[in-house]
């Protein structure tokens, strides 16, 4: 049942990233590249999607909390960590390096596969050789 | 104005969102894509909902394809050397940092949560920042 939901809400998932124009890289990129405000050409569609999620989120969110627990789980399983410290920054600064050079975070990257592109599988395998070696240190 | 395209943005984070809901709701989970899928390395014992989550996320694009009438998947902007370069940048990055646009940008923000706050101005800022070199530097 938790394979069904998760299959679900990655569905949904998929289906807003698309949607949003998020699986473009150059729509990404658009939204990245500020400079581009000055000739009237820079693409917001970035803060659309992020707002849209971001307020359905927030409401919802507080909504389920009032139940008390999840449907299928003991608990709510909620980031434990609230140290503000390098790897925290370190990690998110090379991130954003990284999304800023090609366009693609984690979700859109996946969400991509099924278009069998050789360069996206290639930065999809290094994506994950990255996340495996960030475990070891 | 492109207002067709914010719409359609703005309804795509109307689905992002929901998906974040429907993950708390059922599962009681944050639905961070680079935390979901590091955990599938290597598989433990709760893998079959993660590679779920993944599948899904691969499905979820293909019937607004139908719905739009073409494909809504872009061919990569960049050359592969610089995709190797950001796959392994995000990957690393992502891991570190322990989460992405996904678990920092909308689940954290949404939990009102200080160090999403933190590490989504970051990325952000070096995101510009990336973006900037590509297209005024190596690009």
């Amino acid at each position: 049942m938790k394979a069904l939901v998760a299959l679900l809400a990655g569905a949904l998932f998929g289906a807003g990233l698309a949607l949003g124009g998020m699986t473009d890289p150059r729509v990404v990129l658009g939204f990245l590249d500020v400079s581009r405000m000055a000739d009237g050409q820079w693409n917001p569609r970035l803060a659309f999607v992020m707002g849209g999620a971001l307020a359905v989120t927030f409401v919802g969110y507080r909504l389920v909390w009032r139940r008390g627990r999840p449907w299928l789980a003991e608990k709510f399983s909620l980031p434990t960590k609230t140290k503000i410290d390098p790897r925290l920054l370190g990690g998110a600064a090379l991130f954003g390096a990284g999304w800023g050079l090609a366009g693609y975070c984690p979700g859109p990257a996946l969400a991509s596969l099924p278009a069998l592109d050789g360069g996206l599988v290639l930065f999809l395998v290094a994506m994950l050789a990255g996340l495996a070696a960030a475990r070891r240190v | 104005m492109d207002v067709l395209g914010w719409t359609l943005g703005l309804g795509g984070g109307v689905l992002i969102g929901l998906a974040a809901v429907l993950m708390m709701a059922g599962n009681g989970r944050i639905a961070g894509i680079s935390g979901i899928t590091g955990g599938l390395l290597p598989p433990g014992p709760d893998w079959s909902w993660r590679a779920a989550f993944v599948a899904g996320l691969m499905l979820g694009p293909v019937p607004v394809g139908w719905a739009l009438g073409h494909s809504p998947i872009g061919a990569p902007a960049v050359g592969t050397g610089l995709l190797v370069l950001a796959g392994l940048l995000v990957g690393f990055g992502t891991g570190l940092g322990s989460g992405c646009t996904s678990g920092h940008g909308v689940c954290g923000l949404a939990r009102l949560s200080p160090r999403s706050a933190v590490a989504t101005l970051t990325f952000m800022v070096f995101g510009v920042l990336g973006t900037f070199l590509l297209r005024h530097g190596i690009g």
